[in-house]
């Protein structure tokens, strides 16, 4: 594990992302196969099942520290990640284990959760002994189920393929859907030749970037495939020898939460991948997002929730066809196989054609685009007509082209310490609108401010404290910020009785005064504005 | 019983049978100074009384007019009706615990103060008393520095790694204090020093007063980029963000201060590496020195005050908050306002 805990370290102290990308390659040039596979595992942000909870953790850590739990929980908030505090708490080792990552992950940290308490605790302290400061820190990370350590999976993918001497896209597909680290996995992944295809294994996604330039500056509009962009959830659908997989974006395996989809997909041809959003959808139309999340929210899909929340697949492009790989033929000719195989479908009900959305010049796009909020849509996507299906995010062929953000301007009324990077600054802030003459909570934000400006509210939280619950502070209501989201929707659960969705602070208004800020009233009204 | 030897008033701590202030936040009539950091020596007062060996910092923050009394460590002073005597707080150069003592009672204010070796000033010597009024900067048991040697090899790696791919080093800390300690530690064997104005004016003072430091060049506008490419550079954490830093060319940053022992507090610097060395005592130097002074009362300021106060109750100690205006808490903004009044 030392190798993996001084890759940690590496890519740990630099900001510059060649160091990070020569320190990826170094290790996935050098490291044992068996090790290597965790260590990708674990860089492309996969985790195991937490097998310890915070408070057991807690408990040991502090007996094992030899401090009192109070005091152990006062450093925890002072450094803001448990792995970190265990490191920084724990006596100093005895020894400094040669044992590598993958007999620590597979013969000790997956079997713990099988263990006693008593086993799990002796195993967990055992390790601590046997590690120095530098792998602890990395095995605390990998128990409580936090690794993190600013590599993009971007970047994960460059550095094996530079270590490969393969194609970034060859070795992003062969990351994708359903695996298992083991040295034979990581061994096929940077094999010169085709490696075995998992039947399961999905493509990489292709993303679109948002448009920042007025749509214009993309030439004529009639090279260009205009589609609503919805907002639900990316999915990949497959259906090979016989067998149907749905992914989502996030790479989860989501089959068994839409029956529906996975039921009408025994209709498509052998060798079929299709891309798509899964929406609330009924009687033609999309439901809000929130609906979609509730029904995700259900552990077992009842007829009651089927009934009130049926799922579609809108679905606007095809990747394989046939068992072949299309995605380097035109998006045009794309477009053409996948309607052919919809209309085959015969009047499907759950997998759909996605739509254009017809428009002769770009003044006529920029009309349609003004009426998304009354769809429930996030904008239009604009792709290129002869564009490929590319792997990432890349900018030209793909573009989202998204409405403005609704605004409100709110006053700050709580805020509590952040974690990780933000550590012991208030970073995460509770804003509220007038109602009869009260400030009323209505959304929590944590992103948008500089780095600087998160320093400047810190100290105003420190010095403007009116009262404390724990580690939430009731701070002097006189800062104001306009607060942007992208959906509104009643909510019971809220005493606002409103629900906003991506809430983030869109600037700081030194202008104004907290009494000028905005309304419940007026945000209300944006619910009736939207439906 | 007669009334404390010190209580805290709107001015700061105040000693009623000698009529001073120890570091007063309002100007006053007479202020006896632990040391010469921004949060301590405030400018104002009718008069100061510092230790021998921190006066020429202090009349750099203070100013040529400022009245200021020196005495030497150890030399008993009698104020009205207390004895006074300043000792080594091993935090900077003149740095300083004050003794006050009336009718065999004694009160050891510690100003700021750290237990670990510093070539640039007198170490801590822990004073017996009856009360001590400590700092409590990093009173949490998860700072524990690393030994200085580590801490210097470090550096240097860091600085030949950047030597290799032609890239300037520079170094940002407290330009009072932690600079000279850093540059005292040094192998000029690697390259060429060179230092902020801000840094240079102190290692002027540090040098007048004695204390011998590796040779250094100031960074001016008419610097060649070129010089710097093998070069190591010291200057304020102010710098960071200034259009200073376009005279040095391509460089990789360090920053320099016990917080780095945080990744937190690392990652939000923003530079390429964080080292461990502080001027204030860690966890265990806090605790032996409390356990040295032989106090029975402790009075806990500025830093971790509610669990160094718990820490002590639980180990039988009297133990209480004393809530001063010292920094502690704002800990890199303080870094930050100190070095700006040096700029």
């Amino acid at each position: 594990m030392r190798a993996f805990a001084t890759l940690y370290s590496r890519l740990d102290s630099t900001t510059k992302t060649n160091r990070k990308l020569g320190a990826l390659r170094d290790y996935f040039s050098t490291a044992a196969p068996a090790d290597a596979a965790w260590a990708v595992h674990f860089l492309v942000g996969r985790t195991l099942k937490r097998l310890i909870n915070s408070r057991e953790l807690q408990t040991w850590g502090a007996a094992a520290a030899g401090i009192p739990d109070w005091l152990f929980l006062e450093c925890y908030s002072a450094v803001g990640d448990m792995a970190e505090t265990l490191a920084l708490l724990l006596p100093p080792p005895a020894e400094s284990t040669p044992l590598p990552l993958h007999y620590w992950v597979e013969a000790v940290l997956a079997r713990l959760g099988s263990l006693a308490e008593d086993e799990k605790r002796a195993a967990l302290v055992n390790a601590w002994q046997s590690m120095d400061r530098e792998q602890r820190l990395v095995w605390n990370k990998l128990i409580t189920g936090g690794f993190r350590v600013g590599v993009s999976h971007k970047l994960v993918v460059r550095a094996l393929a530079e270590a490969g001497g393969l194609p970034a896209a060859t070795v992003a597909h062969r990351l994708m859907g359903d695996w298992t680290p083991s040295a034979e996995f990581f061994q096929q992944l940077l094999a010169k030749e085709g490696g075995t295809a998992e039947v399961s294994r999905p493509y990489p996604f292709f993303l679109a970037y948002p448009l920042e330039d007025p749509p214009e500056s993309l030439g004529s509009i009639t090279d260009w495939q205009c589609e609503w962009k919805w907002d639900g959830i990316r999915a990949q659908l497959l259906r090979r020898q016989g067998k149907t997989y749905l992914w989502s974006r996030g790479e989860e395996l989501v089959t068994e939460r839409f029956p529906e989809i996975s039921e009408e997909a025994e209709r498509l041809p052998e060798g079929t991948a299709l891309d798509g959003e899964i929406l609330a959808w009924k009687d033609g139309a999309v439901l809000p997002f929130a609906l979609l999340q509730q029904r995700i929210g259900r552990k077992k899909l009842g007829p009651k929730i089927l009934d009130d929340v049926p799922v579609a697949l809108l679905t606007f492009d095809i990747l394989e066809k046939e068992g072949q790989d299309v995605r380097a033929m035109p998006l045009s000719e794309r477009r053409k196989y996948l309607a052919e195989i919809l209309e085959r479908l015969f009047l499907p009900r759950h997998i759909l054609l996605s739509p254009m959305v017809e428009a002769a010049s770009w003044e006529a796009l920029a009309a349609a685009r003004e009426g998304s909020r009354t769809r429930n849509v996030e904008g239009v996507m604009l792709k290129r007509l002869d564009s490929p299906y590319g792997v990432g995010r890349q900018r030209g062929p793909w573009w989202k082209w998204k409405i403005n953000p609704h605004t409100v301007d709110a006053v700050l009324i709580y805020a509590q310490l952040g974690h990780g990077r933000r550590a012991s600054l208030h970073t995460d802030y509770t804003f509220g609108v007038w109602h009869d003459g009260e400030l009323v909570p209505f959304a929590k934000a944590y992103s948008g401010l500089t780095d600087e400006e998160i320093r400047e509210v810190d100290r105003f939280v420190r010095n403007h404290t009116l009262e404390r619950f724990g580690p939430v502070r009731r701070v002097e209501p006189t800062l104001v910020f306009e607060i942007a989201f992208e959906g509104i929707q009643k909510s019971t659960r809220h005493k606002s009785g409103i629900a906003v969705r991506f809430p983030r602070m869109a600037r700081w208004r030194h202008d104004k005064k907290a009494e000028e800020a905005d309304t419940l009233e007026r945000l209300k009204g944006m619910i009736q504005e939207t439906h | 019983m007669s009334a404390p030897l010190l209580t805290l008033t709107d001015a700061g701590l105040y000693c009623p049978d000698g009529d001073f202030f120890i570091d007063p936040w309002q100007p006053v009539s007479r202020a006896v100074i632990t040391h010469a950091h921004a949060d301590h020596a405030r400018p104002g007062s009718a008069s100061y009384l510092s230790a021998q060996d921190g006066v020429s910092v202090l009349r750099h923050r203070l100013g040529p007019y400022a009245q200021i009394d020196a005495l030497p460590y150890g030399d008993t002073q009698q104020i009205i009706g207390v004895r006074l005597s300043l000792h080594p707080a091993g935090h900077i150069l003149g740095s300083a615990q004050v003794r006050v003592e009336r009718g065999g009672e004694v009160w050891v204010v510690s100003g700021d103060y750290k237990t670990a070796p510093d070539p640039t000033c007198r170490p801590f010597e822990p004073i017996r008393c009856h009360t001590f009024v400590t700092e409590s900067t990093f009173g949490l048991p998860i700072y524990r520095w690393p030994a200085e040697q580590e801490i210097f090899e470090q550096i240097h790696a860091f600085w030949r790694e950047n030597q290799e791919v032609g890239l300037a080093t520079v170094i940002f800390a407290y330009s009072l204090g932690k600079a000279q300690r850093i540059l005292a530690g040094l192998d000029t064997s690697i390259g060429p020093i060179y230092c902020h104005g801000a840094v240079d004016s102190m290692n002027q003072r540090y040098r007048e007063t004695g204390i011998s430091l590796p040779p250094t060049t100031l960074v001016t506008e008419e610097t060649h980029k070129d010089a710097f490419c093998r070069a190591l550079i010291l200057a304020p954490p102010s710098a960071q963000r200034s259009p200073w830093t376009r005279r040095l060319g391509d460089y990789a940053g360090g920053f320099v201060s016990g917080w780095m022992l945080i990744r937190g507090a690392r990652r939000r610097r923003v530079v390429e590496r964080g080292f461990v060395l502080s001027d204030h005592a860690d966890w265990p130097g806090l605790l032996s020195s409390i356990e040295a002074t032989g106090a029975q009362r402790v009075l806990v300021t500025h830093g971790h005050i509610v669990p160094m106060v718990q820490w002590l109750r639980e180990k039988g100690l009297e133990a209480h908050g004393l809530q001063t205006r010292f920094e502690g808490e704002l800990d890199e903004v303080s870094e930050e306002s100190e070095s700006k009044t040096n700029v």
